[in-house]
């Protein structure tokens, strides 16, 4: 991730003697009957890129918004470097905001655009025009200094945004969906491009997205939030590998989930979901008490799916009832009991043509003691 | 596409010609040699000289400019700011009267205001001139120009402000220096119409004027009530066409500018 | 703080100053010693001598100068306010200056009407009694109802409660009793016509009584039910009907030029629009005195009429209510065509196409598709048409001449011809009544159209 040195491993919030940058204390934000935060405690450490997921209406923007000044909390303090930031104005912060639109000025051109905070800094006039040039080359903008933003394509916008919101050297900078009006395949690209400029400047990054991808590839930590709260704040792989309840293993990415009973065994537990199936066993160090009800999660591209029954600790028997072509991999949807439909996935390493198994076939899929996880919320 | 039928094109022709007719009359007859407006007696351009020795005219369309002008002005001015309270201040006090207020001289018949205020004004014992013409034209356009304004506000992004107030502009100067220059063709479009309304206005303008401060409609006005004079019928086609040019001309403008963006946003896209 | 915010600080000062410039001339004592210098006529501030505008001048620059320090120390004042109290002055001050505006040259001045419309008519100056001068206790138990006696207010506020009761039984008792008798027929048109005169005649019965019971308990309404005079309730009705048959011949003549408009290629509507609107930018006083040249008794039209020989003898048309019809049918097409054309434009043209291709006939797509669909634009054109023709003015007095009666003529007249202020108030005070329904039902027309569109 955006690490400063690759060499030592950027982690200030398993560090105790790091200072936090920004600090959420029991923060509440009503909007008459509707709790948009819900006692939120939250901190983010310098130079993090730190990625708010959720749903819509879950509350992410009211946070950033909150971080730019635009909202006030009802209850509760946000500190930026230990300073309570609440009753300061948004244009005393310093913090700058790249907004989801770009709000970028129609009746000012890209370098105006730009310019445009600098102006109202206390820099001296002449260097103004020096770090126009600076954020212009960062974002490879320089032959459009002169245009208006209408003027200039989607992604060309999205840069002038970015530069605009740099340009007066924010100790912290919020990007509201910054690549949501770009077309997937500039997204992907403009991804890499805002982790080097975010590990470049050296500034902190918050960013707010719906899409679990784009916050797993650029984020240092995701806070999945759900109805105003925190579901889990971690690295990209815990969330993935770890989630901590059933709601953000399946809102990262694709997973299969069973509901049933545990029972602790020898060096981990069994959990019993269906009185004629083998119940599934997990190693953990962990195991919970008998007769919890709990969930089972496990990713599709763990599961694997053969003609023949393989040897593994957890095996089941299904019929394929449905196949997903993605052409570099396929996704099998297979019935192991009525109505419980697992999801397999495989890489199509043979052609097509050559799959040994198809719809109707009987498979058995398999996974290891370790590929899932055991969730009670 | 869209199908053009002999039908569409009888009603637009019909229609057009009902709208436009009336006036093309009074612009020929404007140039009629003959005293007696209904027959044509020759092409002359007698008429536009004797109006413009017309000194009760010529100070009457003083008068009225002179009001058009401050009251366009500061219908303006009050007008925008009460279309910016009503699209962002959000809730205060009061606002329940303010949006009645702001929306009831549009509907009000003219008859009324000039009534209320006139009486307003004696009550307040103020002398008629030119001064209560600007104030009572004032009242009523600013509704007019805040309507025009607040229609313009609320498709604005709002975020645009906020990335004012980000970069660190106060509120004051973020109005300034971003809202302002983005509102300003419907502010502008607003003045206008200000302009306009006061220009035409015939009855508030009687009950409010004083005896030394006759405006034009109201000059007209009694003229006209004699019957069809060929001075009117010149001043009106020096008013029409006056006003054919100004709006033929802003109407090219807006139109060269959407052509232009539109050009611009293509050439954007093809990088 | 950078000079920028001054700066803009100072404009708007200067800006809000000179707005203010006019009305402080009236009371500030410099005003009063530039109308002795400045000769009789004290508000001729742009007058025409070349004295009159140096003295005007100089008021204004003596005013701007002697008013700077207090600009200066209310903007240090406002500059040295903490943040929060900063916001809270800023705010209160932008509100409170349009607010202000209106209350002082709108409401007040409304009030005022609203008192005199109880006063009496006296020979004085102003001509009417009581006044504030008389005390205030005097003049609150001198206000009567007298003139809305007079002018048949009773009548009118008896038909208003017509209207209303049958608008409330049509819609809350009507549905209820008729889900209650039979309640799973279906309803047409037929149906709901006969319920709404049925409401009416109901509401009209029983105000009637109410009325009767009313004036036989107290005499003192006797003045109201009997009319003095009948001059003020048939300029009611006849201003009524003005208003409605021309907003049915504006409708007629305005929704085919809106639909051909929307049908028209798309490059060439710019032009259309703008040739529509062209007219409402023109003087209206001109426009309707363009028709008096045309349907005079010599004028164009019969001129024409006679020299084709289809008709014998001139038409009378002039100073009769045909063209008052035509005068405001002329004026106030603009405001039928424009939100009908807009109805349209905005409508999907798929539409029709798929109503034709579900096997209707192209008069019965438009019938079933293209109207339902421009109803809203049709009902908002019809109110911008009738609202204002309600109190009209200046088309019945120079295309009707005497012989049309229009409420806003009367006031007037009732104004300037007799000097009767009171009577012209309360008239000013039942139009505004009358114009209350129409105003009602447009504010919910408009509504229902905002939350369609989202």
């Amino acid at each position: 991730m955006a690490q400063p040195n690759p060499n030592v491993i950027f982690a200030p919030w398993d560090d105790p003697a790091q200072k936090p940058l920004i600090q959420f204390k029991n923060v509440t934000k009503r909007f008459g009957d509707f709790t948009a935060i819900d006692n939120l405690t939250l901190d983010i450490y310098a130079q993090e890129f730190f990625a708010l997921l959720g749903p819509s209406g879950c509350g992410k923007t009211t946070l950033m918004r909150m971080l730019g000044g635009f909202e006030t909390p009802t209850e509760g303090q946000i500190f930026l470097d230990g300073v309570d930031i609440v009753p300061v104005p948004p244009n005393e912060r310093p913090v700058n905001m790249m907004f989801q639109s770009y709000a970028l000025f129609p009746h000012l051109t890209v370098w105006e655009n730009i310019a445009f905070g600098l102006k109202r800094s206390d820099m001296p006039k002449d260097q103004i025009g020096d770090r126009v040039e600076k954020m212009l080359k960062l974002t490879q903008l320089g032959k459009f200094a002169k245009r208006k933003p209408h003027q200039i394509s989607g992604g060309q916008r999205q840069r002038v945004a970015l530069a605009r919101s740099l340009a007066k050297a924010p100790k912290l900078l919020l990007l509201d969906e910054p690549l949501g009006a770009l077309d997937k395949k500039l997204r992907n690209e403009t991804q890499f491009e805002l982790m080097d400029i975010q590990e470049s400047t050296g500034t902190t990054f918050v960013i707010v997205t719906h899409d679990q991808e784009e916050a797993m590839t650029v984020a240092s930590r995701v806070a999945v939030m759900v109805d105003g709260q925190l579901a889990q704040v971690a690295t990209p792989d815990q969330i993935y590998e770890a989630p901590r309840t059933t709601y953000v293993a399946d809102f990262i990415g694709d997973v299969n989930l069973i509901a049933g009973k545990s029972s602790p065994v020898d060096g981990g537990m069994d959990v019993h979901w269906d009185d004629n199936q083998p119940a599934i066993h997990v190693t953990t160090d962990s195991p919970l008490s008998a007769r919890t009800a709990c969930h089972f999660a496990i990713r599709p591209e763990k599961v694997s799916i053969s003609a023949e029954k393989p040897d593994a600790v957890n095996v089941m028997k299904g019929k394929i009832i449905d196949i997903a072509y993605l052409g570099n991999i396929s996704t099998y949807h297979v019935e192991i009991a009525a109505g419980v439909i697992f999801k397999a996935q495989a890489t199509n390493n043979r052609r097509l043509s050559r799959r040994t198994y198809t719809w109707e076939d009987e498979v058995y899929l398999s996974w290891t003691d370790t590929a899932g996880v055991v969730l009670t919320e | 596409m869209r199908r053009f039928s002999w039908f569409n094109a009888t009603s637009l022709t019909f229609g057009f010609a009902f709208l436009y007719l009336p006036m093309l009359i009074l612009i020929i007859y404007s140039f009629n040699e003959s005293r007696l407006v209904t027959v044509w007696a020759g092409f002359s351009t007698q008429w536009y000289g004797e109006l413009f020795q017309n000194e009760a005219f010529l100070d009457a369309a003083w008068v009225t400019i002179k009001v058009a002008f401050w009251s366009s002005t500061l219908a303006t001015i009050l007008g925008t700011m009460a279309a910016y309270i009503m699209v962002r201040a959000g809730r205060f006090r009061g606002r329940g009267l303010f949006s009645g207020m702001i929306y009831a001289p549009l509907v009000m018949p003219e008859v009324i205001t000039g009534l209320s205020l006139l009486l307003f004004f004696i009550a307040i014992d103020v002398n008629r001139g030119i001064l209560t013409i600007v104030l009572a034209h004032t009242t009523f356009a600013m509704c007019y120009v805040s309507v025009v304004v607040t229609s313009r506000l609320v498709t604005f992004d709002k975020s645009l402000e906020e990335a004012a107030l980000d970069l660190g502009c106060t509120p004051f100067d973020a109005f300034r220096s971003v809202t302002l220059p983005i509102i300003m063709p419907a502010v502008v479009s607003g003045w206008l119409l200000a302009f306009t309304l006061s220009l035409d206005d015939l009855v508030i303008a009687t009950f409010t004027s004083g005896p030394s401060s006759t405006t034009l409609p109201i000059k007209i006005f009694s003229a006209v009530r004699l019957g069809v004079t060929p001075e009117i019928n010149a001043l009106s086609t020096i008013m029409i066409l006056i006003v054919t040019v100004g709006v033929i001309t802003a109407s090219l403008i807006s139109r060269g500018a959407t052509i232009k963006a539109k050009a611009d946003e293509r050439k954007a896209e093809q990088g | 703080m950078n000079s920028r915010v001054t700066g803009s600080f100072i404009v708007l000062g200067l800006f809000v100053f000179l707005a203010g410039v006019f009305y402080l001339e009236t009371f500030i004592p410099l005003a009063r010693w530039s109308d002795a210098v400045g000769g009789s006529r004290p508000f001729t501030m742009l007058g025409d001598g070349w004295f009159d505008v140096a003295i005007w001048w100089f008021k204004f620059i003596a005013l701007i100068v002697i008013n700077l320090p207090i600009i200066a120390l209310i903007i240090v004042g406002f500059r040295s306010l903490p943040l929060g109290l900063k916001a809270i002055v800023a705010r209160q001050s932008m509100i409170s200056t349009p607010y202000a505006w209106l209350l002082v040259f709108f409401l007040v001045p409304f009030g005022i009407v609203l008192k005199i419309s109880f006063s009496d008519i006296a020979l004085a100056i102003p001509p009417y009694v009581p006044t504030l001068k008389d005390g205030l206790w005097t003049m609150l138990s001198g206000l009567d109802l007298e003139n809305y006696a007079f002018i048949g207010a009773g009548a009118v506020f008896a038909s208003f409660a017509v209207i209303v009761i049958s608008a409330i039984m049509f819609q809350i008792i009507y549905p209820r009793v008729r889900k209650a008798l039979i309640p799973d027929a279906r309803y047409g048109v037929f149906d709901s016509a006969a319920a709404a005169l049925t409401t009416l005649a109901v509401a009209l019965v029983n105000v009637a009584l109410i009325v009767a019971a009313l004036a036989l308990l107290f005499p003192v309404l006797r003045a109201f039910v009997d009319i003095p005079d009948f001059l003020y309730f048939a300029a009611y009705l006849s201003s009524l009907k003005i208003a409605l048959i021309s907003t049915f011949f504006t409708l007629l003549i305005g929704y085919p030029i809106a639909y051909a408009m929307a049908r028209a290629a798309e490059h060439w509507r710019p032009t259309l629009l703008m040739l529509v609107i062209l007219p409402f930018w023109t003087s209206f006083l001109i426009r309707v005195y363009a028709w008096i040249g045309i349907l005079s008794t010599e004028g164009y039209l019969n001129q024409f009429l006679l020299g084709i020989g289809v008709i014998g003898e001139p038409l009378t048309i002039l100073n009769t209510n045909i063209a008052v019809y035509i005068g405001i049918v002329y004026t106030y097409l603009p405001f039928m065509v424009l939100p009908i054309y807009a109805a349209l434009e905005r409508m999907d043209d798929s539409l029709v196409e798929a109503a034709e291709d579900l096997g209707c006939s192209t008069f019965s797509a438009f019938w079933l598709i293209t109207a339902p669909l421009s109803k809203p634009g049709v009902i908002a054109g019809c109110f911008l048409v009738f609202i204002p023709t309600l109190g009209e003015f200046v088309i019945p007095s120079l295309l009707g001449g005497s012989n049309s009666i229009m409420i806003g003529k009367v006031l007037w007249e009732e104004f300037f011809n007799n000097r009767d202020w009171p009577v012209a108030s309360s008239v000013a005070v039942i139009l505004l009544l009358i114009l209350i329904i129409p105003i009602v039902l447009f504010q919910r027309n408009q509504q229902n159209e905002r939350e369609m569109d989202g």
